[in-house]
This record gives structure tokens, sequence and C-alpha cells, in this order.
């Protein structure tokens, strides 16, 4: 093992990345200021207020970091699976010591602050993850790692839907894409994301249509592909899979949380949400909408400023920026973010270590899977589903899940040269 | 390389798929399409509701019956409600922490909304507001909306007049003009002319910066409608005659219908017992109606003048005498016997003692009994009728056409139609055929299952007065200035029974009042009053008191009938209660002081009282 000749722990340290990250955090702070904005406490430093909170949360923020630079990057392999293991006691507790808000239990909450496991979760996942298959004797086309990496990522996942918080949840599912990356063959990637689309279209459509659909497509493949038995029997599986999908659909998204139900059910057309006074699916699309080209000018936004916009300063910051800011703002923010999203594969895709490349991976999916859904929520291209913009949206977890989960993989990339096990 | 790093190409790739899918949408909603930027300046604009006066509401010689007092509603926009010194508030309000915290969770929650301002306190008293107003300004969030309520300074004709209240949730989705919290006219007048009286709400547009302050009228208010005051309504009530015959009426239950007979004018409509209509306004308005509900014999909120059935009694021979002669079964020569009672049905109907036989012209006068059982029988059983059924067929189309048994259309609502039945209800009743005109004879002296709104009756004396036909009565005299009575009123309606029939009749009713059972209802010599007592049995207790009449006998001005529910004979009450008002009415004096005295003051309330709980 060589030691880089280094003096100081900032050296090798991807200063575009942590400069994009600063960006973001700013940016995202003007705008949670300008959606609390309230002519009554107009001060900054004024901790009652969101955007008050959200300094200490930033300025926590840069400490955890900091402290995340100081730390040596042998630490997380190390410590992988002793972080995922406290990550999953913490997930177990916060259902008996949490408090209990708006229905789902998964806060502790310390005076005027509070603090959600389920954003840790994230990066103790992450780690796990990357620690298994770092192991020089997994080899992603066996059934057993894939297993067991499948279990390392559902776990923590049934754990947080216990908590009623489906939609931090499924973010964890995105590591399929590390996964993917991995080895995994395409098509089972494909295959999953064919099965979620099939959840959702059995919902709408009449079940013996999608089967009839599948069924002519299983016979296609087998047709193609003949003589072999392996495949034959894949496909047979696979298909008596989309059949149960199909036929349960309806009567699992019976068990969904009333909330979730009614979201999806608005955006899939099969539940009229105009009579619902609590949420209208459309005053996200008009806010943004309304900020035209250029946008209206900071703190100038009337959509979000009267709460015509549930959770704007949380779920629905994009709002916000797309109505303040206008398409030019909107598109330098996706911009930033494909950005910051290409640049940590560009670093994992240079690491040594297979720890570190499955680790940068795991960001940048975890990443990535919240601006997707976050962005296209508010744009009415995908159902809502409550999950933060990640360094934009207020909250303390989110901004310190989001922090730690980055800067880990800085410092794994600070110390790219090594080889860490 | 590892071959597996070629995947990194199909996440990028997929990356920026993404971003460019979601920038092209952003620039369909932001840039291209209008629909949302309409929508959002819709939002951040203030729309604000200008309610106009309602209009007051005079009787026909231009004295004020409905009026209008401010009310002051507060109002509050919860989100903005803050930093509210509640001790202080509370105060001026006169009302607890507790309330103030159950208030503002109303206001908050649905179908309220914490943007959007929702009434806080309704109708402050003026002391409350004149304390609140100077120090409003404290609290942010709260403004005080003006409102008119009504006030009703005679306290009178409330059944006709009628009430407003809040619109229910059936009436604005019904009708997009009225929104939560809009008052409407529920009963009586404030009903019926609604759209007269409630004017045109306004709305101004105001534009409200970010910080929720209004910046001025959107577009220079452009698009803000004023709000146009409602018109005044002229009504046909005469409010001396009315508040007399309320008067009149004290301690009595039943119910008194008084027309012009030359233009279907309603005079005055009284139900007894009423109420003063103060008590269904404002605050008190809900346990006030309450109260009036909880009184289940006297029910004070029925309209007896529209809504009450009544077994017209004696007065319904006229009817009947004029049938016959158009039917020609009878002449004024025709004689009956009688033996204090009817002799063909061993007699019964009974009758009083009195000579006989008598001709048409006595037998309305003395209101024989066996005489019109005669009658009536004869209209039925004419030989060219196939069957009785067939004959009451006819008789009935006839009592029809005098406005009985079916609504007539005035413009007050709630009229009922009465009650004359067909013969599908004696088929019902009795059998297929298996009723004959001596079955039925009761119908021949107003008793059986006949059922007439004193406002019905009112109108059959219309239609004596002008031999033969009558006009809608109706309550509306104009709107505004000009003159907007419906065409429909001031058309003739005719009876099936021809003018010449109807002099004998009049001349009958003239002398039941010079010489006959309505002695009592003549105040002096030149005025000649036709009238016909009617003393109807019923099934509750004691005879109602009636009594209908209309006068002068030429250029009759006002047709009368008075109901006093079992009061006893109907010259006993009915008739002298008819006779002050007649007299009130065409000379504004009274002459017998002693009658009018002894008329206010008898207590009949408790016969009906005593007898309906006995009944119970």
């Amino acid at each position: 093992m060589r030691r880089p000749e280094t003096t100081s722990i900032f050296s090798n340290i991807d200063w575009i990345t942590v400069l994009t990250w600063l960006v973001m955090l700013i940016l995202g702070w003007c705008n949670v200021y300008s959606a609390v904005y309230d002519e009554d406490h107009p001060a900054i430093l004024d901790f009652s207020q969101k955007y008050g909170k959200q300094l200490i949360w930033i300025g926590t923020g840069i400490l955890i970091a900091f402290l995340l630079l100081i730390i040596d990057a042998e630490f997380h392999p190390t410590f992988a699976w002793i972080i995922y293991g406290v990550s999953m006691v913490s997930l177990v507790a916060v259902m008996f010591f949490g408090r209990e808000v708006a229905g789902s239990k998964s806060w502790f909450r310390f005076g005027d602050f509070g603090i959600q496991p389920a954003e840790f979760a994230k990066f103790a996942t992450c780690l796990a993850l990357a620690k298994y298959l770092s192991d020089i004797n997994i080899k992603m086309s066996e059934t057993k790692p894939r297993l067991i990496s499948f279990a390392i990522v559902i776990f923590p996942t049934l754990l947080i839907i216990l908590e009623k918080e489906t939609g931090c949840a499924i973010v964890l599912l995105v590591l399929i894409l590390v996964l993917y990356r991995e080895g995994l063959p395409g098509s089972l990637l494909l295959l999953a994301m064919g099965m979620a689309f099939l959840f959702f279209a059995s919902l709408v459509y009449p079940s013996m249509t999608l089967v009839i659909i599948c069924g002519s497509l299983a016979l296609l493949v087998i047709i193609f592909t003949r003589k072999r038995l392996r495949t034959f029997i894949n496909v047979l599986t696979a298909f008596l899979v989309v059949v149960c999908i199909i036929f349960s659909a309806k009567m699992v998204f019976e068990h969904f949380p009333a909330h979730q139900k009614k979201r999806i059910g608005v955006y899939l057309g099969i539940e009229s949400g105009k009579k619902d006074k609590e949420w209208n699916e459309n005053e996200s699309i008009i806010a943004i909408g309304s900020g035209g080209f250029a946008g209206k000018g900071f703190l100038q936004g009337t959509q979000t400023k009267y709460d015509f916009v549930p959770a704007q300063e949380t779920d629905f910051i994009f709002c916000t920026v797309g109505e303040e800011w206008g398409w030019l703002g909107s598109t330098f923010i996706v911009g930033l973010f494909a950005f910051l999203l290409i640049r940590i594969i560009f670093l994992a895709e240079r690491q040594r270590s297979a720890f570190s490349r499955i680790y940068g991976y795991g960001v940048a999916s975890i990443l990535f899977f919240h601006v997707l859904v976050n962005i296209g929520m508010t744009v009415r291209l995908i159902p809502v589903i409550g999950i933060p913009l990640p360094f934009f949206s207020y909250g303390g977890s989110s901004l310190w899940g989001f922090t730690i989960l980055l800067f880990i993989f800085i410092k794994l990339d600070s110390q790219r040269l090594m080889i860490l096990r | 390389m590892n071959p597996l790093s070629e995947r990194k190409y199909v996440i990028i790739g997929v990356i920026l798929l993404i971003s460019l899918i979601y920038t092209c949408r952003l620039f369909f909603v932001q840039v291209i399409d209008d629909k949302y930027k309409l929508d959002a300046k819709n939002q951040a604009l203030r729309y604000l509701t200008d309610y106009p006066p309602r209009g007051y509401i005079y009787d026909r010689n231009g004295k004020l019956l409905v009026i209008n007092q401010i009310a002051y509603d507060l109002m509050v926009i919860p989100k903005q409600a803050k930093n509210i010194d509640t001790t202080v508030f509370c105060r001026l309000l006169g009302i607890t922490k507790e309330s103030y915290i159950r208030k503002m969770r109303i206001a908050k929650n649905a179908p309220n909304s914490p943007i959007k301002p929702s009434i806080f306190e309704k109708q402050m008293t003026a002391e409350t507001y004149a304390a609140l107003q100077e120090k409003i300004y404290k609290f942010k969030g709260f403004f005080v909306q003006t409102r008119t309520i009504r006030k009703y300074p005679d306290k009178i004709a409330p059944h006709l007049l009628g009430y407003i209240g809040e619109v229910d949730k059936a009436m604005t989705e019904k009708n997009p003009y009225y929104h939560e919290g809009d008052y409407i006219g529920i009963s009586g007048i404030e009903k019926t002319y609604e759209e007269y009286l409630r004017g045109k709400k306004g709305t101004r547009i105001v534009m409200v910066d970010v910080h929720n302050v209004p910046k001025g009228s959107f577009q220079n208010g452009k698009y803000d409608t004023l709000a146009v005051p409602g018109e005044f309504l002229t009504s046909t009530i005469d409010a001396d005659i009315q508040e007399y015959g309320e008067k009149l009426m004290n301690m009595k239950v039943g119910g008194i219908a008084a027309i012009d007979p030359q233009t279907g004018e309603i005079l005055c409509a009284i139900s007894s017992p009423g109420y003063d209509p103060n008590l269904l306004v404002g605050r008190e308005r809900s346990s006030n109606y309450g109260k009036l509900l909880l009184d289940t014999v006297g029910v004070p909120l029925y309209n007896r003048a529209l809504m009450a059935y009544y077994p017209p009694g004696s007065t319904f021979k006229l009817i009947n005498g004029l049938v016959a002669q158009q039917e020609k079964v009878l002449f004024p020569e025709t004689r009956y016997p009688c033996a204090r009672g009817y002799p063909v049905m061993g007699g019964h109907p009974g009758c009083h003692a009195h000579a006989s036989p008598l001709d048409l012209l006595q037998a309305v006068a003395q209101s024989c009994n066996s005489y019109f059982s005669y009658t009536f029988r004869s209209i039925i059983d004419q030989k060219k009728f196939n069957s009785c059924e067939e004959g009451y067929r006819v008789w009935r189309n006839y009592v029809l056409s005098f406005g009985i048994g079916r609504k007539i259309n005035t413009d007050l609502p709630g009229e009922l139609r009465g009650m004359v039945p067909t013969p599908e209800y004696y088929d019902k009743y009795f059998g297929k055929g298996a009723w004959k005109s001596s079955t039925i004879v009761s119908l021949a002296i107003g008793q059986g299952e006949l059922g007439i709104t004193p406002l019905q009756m009112a109108n059959i004396m219309c239609s004596a007065a002008n031999r033969g036909y009558y006009y809608v009565p109706h309550i509306l005299k104009s709107v505004g200035e000009k003159k907007l009575v419906p065409k429909s009123y001031s058309e003739k309606n005719y009876t099936l029974v021809e003018k010449k029939y109807f002099e004998i009749m009049v001349d009958g009713m003239e002398q039941v009042v010079s010489m006959g059972t309505g002695r009592i209802a003549k105040y002096d010599d030149t005025t000649h009053i036709c009238g016909k007592t009617g003393t109807a049995q019923n099934p509750h207790g004691d005879n109602h008191s009636v009594f209908v009449a209309f006068a002068p006998k030429d250029h009759p001005r006002i047709a009368i009938a008075v109901l006093v529910e079992n009061a006893g004979y109907g010259a006993e009450w009915a008739c002298p209660i008819a006779s002050l008002l007649i007299e009130k009415y065409l000379t504004r004096k009274i002459t017998r002081p002693e009658l009018e005295k002894r008329m206010m003051e008898a207590d009949l309330v408790h016969k009906v009282y005593v007898k309906k709980k006995e009944h119970r």
C-alpha cells in the first residue's frame, strides 16, 4: 500500500464537486427563504423561522463535511457493517421511541429539531453494499451475491415502509443501478422497471388485456430463443410473476397509505382530485408555469408565498425556483444536478478500489432518483411522492444525510490512489 | 479496462435524457403554454365582494314594511392572523379564549380555508363594532365586512313578508350567483321576489403584492362590477288593515284573507298566532326559530291564510246555488221544504227552526241546510248523466272554476291547492260505484271532505263581487318606480257560472247582513255588505266560526274571509271581525268601539289548545 505524498488533508480533494455542493446549498437556502418569507420576520438569522433553522442546518452540514474530510478513508470500509447495523437499529428504535408526525412515526425529536433516521439509512446502505460487493470473490453473475445484495437493500426499505415513509423507502430501490454497473444483466434491470410499470398499468387497464399483451411478448421471446430450456424456464417464471402482479396490484394498492393512494390515483386519472381542497395537484405546476421565461424575481413569487403550493419549502421547493427564476433558473438547476451526477460518475470510474467506485455509484444513483422524482412530480410527469430535492429542500436530516453521503465519497476519492478493503 | 465500465455510458445517457426531458417539459409549461400563467394571475388577485343593500318593501299606501339595518360581520384570514393579543381581543368581543380558539379552528378548516376570509363573528352589535373598530389595526388578518339585514318597524305580517337567511348548500350548487354565506329570501315576498330585492353583488378585483398588501385595483377597475342595490317593492298589503286584523285575531287561532276584487290585490292575509318578524333576524334567528317551532298547537310559523284547509261550512252554499242555476235545475222561485233538516234523508243534515218552504233568496238568507241538500242532489242526479260519478264530475268542474281544489298561482310561496275530492277518491273510500249523491250530501253545506284555505274563500267572494270572475290574488303592486306586475294578474278568470245567476245570490247575501244570520256585520245604513256566515263542523273540537263577505254591494272594494278555529257560530266571531275590518278599510274609522274591544279581548285560543291536547 502506498500513501500519497501529502501534508494536508485537503489535498487531492475534488474541489469542483465541493464547489457545486456549496452553490447548491446557497441557492437552496435563498429559495427556502423566499418560500417561507414573512414580512414579520425578515431577519436572516431569525431562528424561529425555517430559513433561520436552515442556516443552522447548513452550518452544521459544513461542519460535518469538514469532519468527514478529516476522518481517514479507511474508516468507511472498516466500519461499513457497523454503520449499517447502527442505522438499522435506529430505524427500528424510531418506531418505538419516535414522535408521531402526520401519521408516520419516523422522527426523533429534540426540542425544536427533528432527526429522521431514514435519511441516514441511505449512506449506510450504500456503504454496506459497497463493502459487500467490493469483496474480491463476489461475482454478480452468480445468484447468491445477487440475493444478498438485494437483501442489503430491501431490509432498510421494508423498515422504512413500516414507518409509513413509503416515498423515502422506494429511494433505496434505485441502488439496482449500482448492481447493474457491477454486472447485473441489463435484462434484469429492464424486467424490474417493466414490472414496476406494470404495477401501475394494472391499476388503470383491464387485467386480461395486460395478461394477453405480456403473454404474447413472452411467447415471442421463447420463439426467438428456441431450444434453450433455461431461457424458457426464465421467461415462464417471469410471466407467472407478471400475472401475479397484474392480479394483485389493485389489492396491494388498496393498502397504500390514503394520501399516497390519492396522489397516485389522481396522477393515473382513476381518481378525481378536483373536489379535494387539501390537495390540488395543479398548484405546483401553476406556480412553475407562472414563472415564465425569466421568472418573477427573488421574493416576488405570489403562488408559493400564499401557501397555494403545499409543502412549498420542503418537497415542493422547486416550485419557488420555477416561479421566481423562470425557465432559465429551472434549467440551470436541472443542468447543475446533471453536472454533479455526471461528475460523481466520472470520479467513481477513476477509483482504483472497487469499494470507492461502488459507493460512488450509490451516491449518484440516490441523488439521481431524488432529482428525477422530485422535479418530475412538480412538473406533473410523475405522481406525487414526497421526497426532498437534495441540498435545496428545507430540512436538517435530508441536508445532513445528503452531505454525509456526498462527502464520504469526496473523501474516498481524495484517497483514490489507495486500495481500500 | 473492465468491459463493465462501458455501462457508465448507459447510466450517463439516462441522466442526460431525463435532464433533456425535464428541460423541455419546463419550457413547455413556463414559456409555451399560457394556461398556467392565467391561472396564476387569478390567484394573485383578490376578489372582494360588495354586498348591495336589499330592496325595501312598502305597503300599498307607501308605508315602509321592511327596511334594512347594518350588521357588522367580523372576518378573518387565519393565515394572516398573527401575533394577536388574544386577551384584549377576546375582551373586546366579549368571548372566551376557548371560543376564540374554536372559531379560529373553524375558520381554518374545510370548507373554510386558512388563506381565504371567513366569518369569525357574525353580526356584531354596533357597540362591539365601535369598540373594535378603534383597535382593529392591531389585529392583523381581521377586518369588518358590513352587510344589511332586515328590520320590520311595524312588527306585522311575518308570513307575508317572509324572512331571509343564509343560502344552503343545495342552492349554492344549483345557482352560481350564490356563494356560501350569502343571504337569500327563504319565505314570503322575500322568496318570491328575491331576484328584484337582492340587487346584484359587485366584485372588486384588487392586486395584492407579495406582502399581501392591496396595491390598488386590477387594470384600473376595468373588470370590476359595481354592486347594484336591490329594487324596492310596493306590495298590495294595507299595513293598517293587516295590523288591525292581527290585533283582532289576538288570542285566537285562525286565518283572514282580504282581497280587492277589482284588481286581485291582497289587502291583508293574517295567520294567527303569528310572531314578530324581527325575531327571525340576526344572531338570535336560529334560537328564536327553534322556540317558534316548539309551539306545536299554535304553530306560529304556519301560514294558515294560505295553507290551512278548513271546511267552508254554509258559505259553500253560495257555490251550490250558483252551479244549480247554471245547470238549470234551480230557479229563484224554486221552493224546497225543511223539517228541521233534510226530510228525504230522515232529517239529515239537520237545520235550525225557520219558516218552510223557502225560495232561493230566503234559503240563502236563512242558510237552510235542507234547501241546499235538495239543490246539490238535483245537480248530481240529473237525468242527462249516466251515473252519479258523471254528475259529480260536472259539479266538481264548476267548483274548481272558482279557484278551489287547485292552485290559483298567487305569488306567495307555500300556497296549497285545497281539497275538493275527485270521484276516484270516493271510489277508493266507498268502493267503485258504491256512492251516490246521498252519500256525499254533506258537500251541499260545505262539510265532508272539503278543505279550502282562507285565501281561496276570499277569492270566491271576489268572483261573487265581480259577478262571475276573479283576478289571481297577488301581493306585488309594483317593482321600483316602474309598474312591473306580471300580465297574468290583470287577466279575468271567469267561473263557469254566468253573470246573470249571481244577482240573486248577491241579493241573498245582502239579506244575510241586512236581516239574516249576519246582522251584526252591518255598521251603517249606506254601506251594503254582502256576506254569508258559516259554522264549520270539524273533528278537532268546537265548530270553526266562518264568515265571508264583500262590500259595498255595488262597485265592491273588498272581499274578505275570516275563519276563527273552534270559536263557535260564524255570526258570533268571524262575522264581527270581518265587519270591523271592512269598516276600517272603507272608512278608516271604527264606529263600534264596544264591539271592537270585545273582539280584541276575547280569548279563544284556550279552546283550541285544550281540545287539541284532548284530541291527541
